[in-house]
């Protein structure tokens, strides 16, 4: 009887440690089936025309100008939240630790940080890009520096948040022992606190970077896209999300195989730079644990 | 000559205590503002979008909640269509999801030999760092056609059960609904399981080894100690995974197939907020335009509420943590 129990409890362990297993390898095989699928098809349409030629050649042409739109509006966006980030992680990790004002930020970064962000573009366009094509009737409207304002809303989040994160692990007693010396809060803060904690803030920055590279939602309607290079943050700017969306949903396969390219070049930069932050970031975190 | 001796450096400190206390309060005052920004961008968004979409959403009202029709022609909008897409593939996402994400937690935290974890840890969770156009692209090339063989045999199989076989009904085209919500299962899978296994962790050593001196099995301490005790939590996962599934927009564009019916079949092209508003919008113009923000409001909504409610269910475990 008491046997009988004993050899189902152990049926159901077995049992629920191989579905685990299964679940493990399924999560796996679609990670490896995508990276495939993306690297394959990528290298065999990767060539020079990709870096020399603009996307007004179509299928004869390249993503240059995509390449340049999107380092352009990537850099504009962490010129952006960067600051913004880092100062507003400052002011909950040293102003508002316990407070209700922070307790309330803190929350709603972290709704912020996972917003969903064709909102973010909307929002954008009916604050930057309407505004800007009113004031100058018309001649501006959709531009690079409403994408990357789009871009720096979805980094702004990650940013505040290791920020405050990394602050708060810097260890006290550096606080006090600066503070009894007379320093004044500010120069504490930017000569002590984060000094010390510069790489997490640095790590901040490219997480941010990798999350808002990869985006496309938000550039459709605030960047919009362009065939033709441009260096003016004024002008509809291309970029290479955009571009692999227009490519794929055009019927032309030579399109595609451009878009593949674009493919491999975004998602090979967004995860050697979450991959090495990961590392540079678990190093840090075990020195802490 | 004493007295001013001794009276420099003393004024000497005072000002420069006065320059000190200026500089900190303007150092404060900068610090805050950059906080504020935060709020003022989550507030900004929300109102903005009922800026923008105020003419069909104060117009039409109600109408535009639960009418299905969208016509740009006539200028009659109704979230119907879209705000059904939406759940209907979220839900189908989150029914997939959530038992993996478990799995593969469970997998991570109490089976794997610890050399594994890391390694099989840090894979799964690039499939978060994958930008979701790729998603997109390999839904629409790779795996609609995958599905398209696939569904004629899911048609004959659970197609034939009674009640449940409404849902596979119809002819295998690849494209949508149940495809668009598997992509998105696939996407939202590393955020709920990396959350499941931070709680996971959480849970002290000495109530599981009690529970393992007592005689238990794996199962049985995972389902009976770890699951009760990291319960809020693990449901502030899945929320999390919800909100994130339901404001997606490239992954499920590509393959949903944009067609503006209400079905009862998931093997039937639809259509989704996210997706009606990035196809449309650059074409769209006046209230068709207003009826996309509109939309766009709603979305925000509905994810407000649910990172709310997702955020709250996180904190119960920290808070009790902290005790």
């Amino acid at each position: 009887m008491s046997s009988a129990i004993y050899t189902r409890r152990r049926i159901t362990n077995a049992v629920a440690m191989v579905l685990s297993s299964i679940a493990t390898v399924i999560g796996l095989v679609f990670l490896a089936w995508i990276l495939w699928v993306t690297v394959s098809n990528g290298i065999s349409a990767l060539n020079l025309k990709l870096f020399t030629r603009i996307t007004a050649y179509g299928a004869d042409g390249g993503l240059s100008n995509a390449i340049v739109g999107s380092l352009g509006m990537d850099l504009l966006a962490l010129l952006i939240c960067a600051p913004i980030g880092v100062l507003a992680g400052t002011y909950l990790a040293e102003y508002a630790a316990t407070s209700r004002l922070g307790a309330t930020i803190r929350f709603l970064n972290d709704i912020l940080l996972s917003a969903p962000s064709i909102v973010l573009g909307l929002f954008v366009y009916v604050i930057v890009v309407v505004p800007m094509s009113n004031v100058t009737h018309g001649a501006v409207s959709f531009s690079g520096v409403a994408g990357a304002i789009a871009l720096a809303l979805i980094g702004l989040p990650v940013i505040v948040r290791t920020t405050d994160e990394m602050l708060q692990l810097v260890p006290g007693s550096l606080r006090e022992a600066a503070l009894s010396l007379g320093i004044p809060q500010w120069k504490l803060t930017v000569q002590v606190l984060m000094r010390a904690a510069t790489s997490g803030i640095l790590t901040g920055v490219l997480l941010a970077l990798a999350r808002l590279a990869g985006e496309t939602a938000p550039l459709l309607f605030t960047a919009f896209g362009n065939n033709f290079m441009t260096y003016s943050p004024l002008s509809k700017t291309a970029s290479v999300p955009v571009a692999i969306y227009q490519y794929t949903n055009d019927p032309n396969p030579a399109l595609h195989a451009i878009a593949w390219a674009g493919a491999l070049l975004i998602t090979l930069f967004v995860l050697a730079l979450s991959l090495l932050t990961r590392l540079f970031f678990s190093r840090k975190k075990v020195s802490h644990d | 000559m004493h007295a001013a001796r001794t009276e420099t450096p003393a004024r000497d400190f005072e000002t420069r205590a006065r320059t000190d206390a200026r500089h900190d309060r303007i150092f404060h005052g900068a610090l805050k503002s950059c906080a504020l920004l935060v709020l003022a961008a989550l507030l900004g968004a929300a109102l903005s979008m009922l800026w923008g979409g105020r003419e069909v959403l104060f117009q039409h009202g109600f109408h535009f909640l639960t009418s299905s029709s969208w016509n740009p022609v006539t200028d009659d909008y109704g979230a119907l269509a879209p705000v059904f897409g939406t759940l209907v593939t979220s839900l189908i996402a989150l029914v997939l999801a959530v038992p993996l994400s478990f799995g593969i937690a469970l997998f991570l935290t109490e089976i794997a030999p610890v050399w594994m974890r890391g390694p099989v840890g840090t894979a799964i969770e690039l499939l978060a760092g994958i930008p979701s156009i790729i998603y997109g692209m390999w839904g629409l090339f790779i795996f609609v056609p995958f599905m398209a063989r696939i569904e004629p045999a899911l048609s004959s199989t659970l197609g034939q059960i009674p009640l449940i076989g409404k849902l596979f009904e119809g002819p295998p085209l690849g494209l949508g609904i149940l495809t668009a919500g598997i992509v998105l299962a696939v996407m939202i899978l590393p955020f709920i399981s990396s959350v499941m296994r931070e709680v996971f962790q959480t849970v002290p050593k000495r109530l599981k080894e009690s529970a393992y001196a007592l005689g238990s099995t794996t199962r049985e301490v995972v389902w009976d100690i770890v699951l009760p005790y990291t319960r809020s939590a693990v449901i502030g996962g899945i929320f999390l995974g919800l909100g994130r599934a339901l404001g997606e927009t490239m992954a499920v564009t590509f393959v949903l197939g944009n067609s503006d019916n209400i079905t009862s079949s998931l093997l039937m092209p639809g259509t989704s907020i996210s997706s009606s508003i990035a196809n449309e919008f650059n074409e769209a113009v006046g209230t068709h335009r207003s009826a996309l923000i509109a939309l766009g409001f709603l979305l925000f909504v509905v994810t407000f509420i649910v990172l709310l409610i997702a955020r709250l269910m996180l904190r119960q475990l920290a808070r009790r943590e902290g005790n």
